[in-house]
């Protein structure tokens, strides 16, 4: 049986891993392949990169930062982050990447998606979708809320007029291979995923979704994969800051009959 | 397991390069069991190393094709009928059968009889991520290694060897079966990926290693 996967998220600046909080406030915690080598070691299914570094080395920094990682890791990784065209892929994955996460370069040129899959294959390609919810609009049942999510590039700073239910079907069109959710109202709050945007998505495509952005007890992880339909979950600081283990994390989900590596 | 020392290289087992993508991730899970593994691409890196690993990602046809090119063809079978220790990993699994739908009329190594199809429309093709490996014949290989444990896949097609004696685990998927791992004499082979399973898939390379008598049982 396909297990569902515990995925920590690592913020990468300048070669050091940060943490955002709302995408404003930052912490400083450490090495990332170290770090990263210590998730493989407690049961972590994959790990993700977002390279946030704003320079021209950027490129440079983020390939060193795979090939490290080539080394060190014994699970698959992605690296996204700032990726802006087909030589960037190509770099990362002959660098020993398993896969990346394409953002806004595939917003603004969703071209970007099907080259890189009929080049490099579907399975390596993670399109990044940051939302946000958008005040509910008339309801098409009564007494019923319409959700919307429009979707924001940059880093979270650029809004887009895209839906985001509309935009990863799109996505998974063109041939991506997996979707890293975020949602943007739950990023940093610790008060649970956005299990409503998560199931609105999953329902809509047939490529695994990666729920992000709000986890701050070992129930939300849960509760994202039985509510939302999650087949992975992604969380950073309950892992970074050691207030759970993976391990601790695993055996939740497990006793809530949700099959995991153990 | 982790962390062991690195024998001398005289006797490094070969990771087969036939130019399919970066192998570095291969070679350095078996550096970390402590056993030296050189990626070779000759004719006589086959001919020489006490031990055989077949990678690869990519395409059925592309993959032989290569192969032919280097010249790898014939000296792989060679090596295999000598009884060296072998070991398929993925692309490198299905290459050891004799045709694959994913490249229909391009005969493969043929070394275990049936071929590689499909996966069907039923399921999300690729098949990627963590599944069960259910270990269906007594092998060395899974040594230490759970009934049930779970291995990385990314894959769109399947083995079906013609002997079910051939067959070593199976593996479910959304409602389907798959052969994962077979083994026939010195050939045994995998379709997940051990070196992105992290301890359970070292432990696998390790097990490999031992068959080959390149690392002595801890």
């Amino acid at each position: 049986m396909l297990l569902k996967r515990i995925i920590p998220c690592l913020d990468v600046d300048r070669g050091r891993v940060v943490k955002g909080t709302n995408f404003v406030e930052i912490r400083d915690a450490g090495d990332p392949v170290e770090l990263a080598s210590r998730y493989d070691r407690e049961g972590a299914d994959e790990v993700v990169f977002l390279d946030i570094t704003a320079s021209h080395e950027k490129r440079e920094t983020m390939v060193g930062l795979a090939r490290r990682c080539a080394e060190e890791l014994f699970i698959p990784f992605t690296i996204g982050g700032g990726i802006r065209s087909e030589e960037d892929v190509r770099a990362l994955l002959s660098a020993g990447a398993d896969k990346v996460s394409l953002n806004s370069a595939a917003v603004k040129d969703p071209g970007l998606i099907s080259e890189c899959a009929r080049r490099f294959g579907s399975q390596c390609v993670v399109i990044a979708i940051d939302a946000k919810r958008v005040a509910s609009v008339a309801a098409p049942v009564p007494g019923g809320q319409a959700l919307r999510w429009e979707i924001y590039v940059d880093g979270g700073r650029t809004p887009t007029g895209l839906d985001a239910v509309e935009w990863a079907v799109r996505a998974v069109g063109l041939g991506a291979g997996e979707i890293l959710l975020t949602s943007m109202d739950k990023d940093g709050t610790k008060d649970g995923y956005d299990s409503e945007l998560t199931k609105s998505v999953s329902r809509a495509v047939n490529v695994p979704i990666i729920a992000s952005g709000g986890a701050g007890t070992l129930d939300h992880l849960a509760e994202v994969v039985r509510v939302g339909g999650a087949d992975a979950v992604l969380a950073a600081s309950i892992f970074h800051y050691c207030e759970y283990t993976i391990r601790q994390a695993k055996e939740h989900m497990a006793a809530q009959g949700i099959p995991v590596r153990l | 397991m982790r962390g062991g020392s690195i024998s001398d290289g005289s006797a490094a087992l070969c990771i087969v390069d036939y130019g399919a993508g970066n192998l570095r991730s291969v070679q350095k899970a078996f550096e970390q069991v402590g056993v030296a593994a050189r990626v070779g691409s000759e004719r006589r890196d086959v001919m020489t190393a006490p031990a055989l690993v077949l990678p690869g990602v990519g395409a059925f046809g592309a993959a032989m094709e290569q192969l032919d090119q280097r010249g790898l063809i014939e000296p792989l079978l060679l090596r295999i009928e000598a009884g060296v220790p072998f070991l398929g990993v993925c692309l490198g699994m299905q290459l050891l059968f004799e045709a694959s739908e994913e490249s229909p009329g391009v005969a493969g190594l043929g070394v275990v009889r049936g071929d590689v199809r499909a996966l069907p429309s039923t399921v999300k093709v690729p098949h990627i991520g963590w599944n069960q490996v259910e270990v269906c014949a007594c092998s060395d290989l899974f040594d230490g290694i759970p009934d049930g444990s779970a291995f990385y896949f990314v894959h769109g097609y399947a083995v079906v060897p013609r002997s079910p004696g051939d067959v070593l685990s199976m593996t479910d998927y959304d409602g389907i079966s798959f052969v994962s791992a077979i083994e026939h004499d010195n050939v045994a082979a995998v379709q997940f990926h051990p070196e992105k399973s992290s301890t359970l898939g070292l432990r696998l390379y390790q097990n490999f290693t031992l068959r080959a008598g390149l690392a002595t049982r801890p």
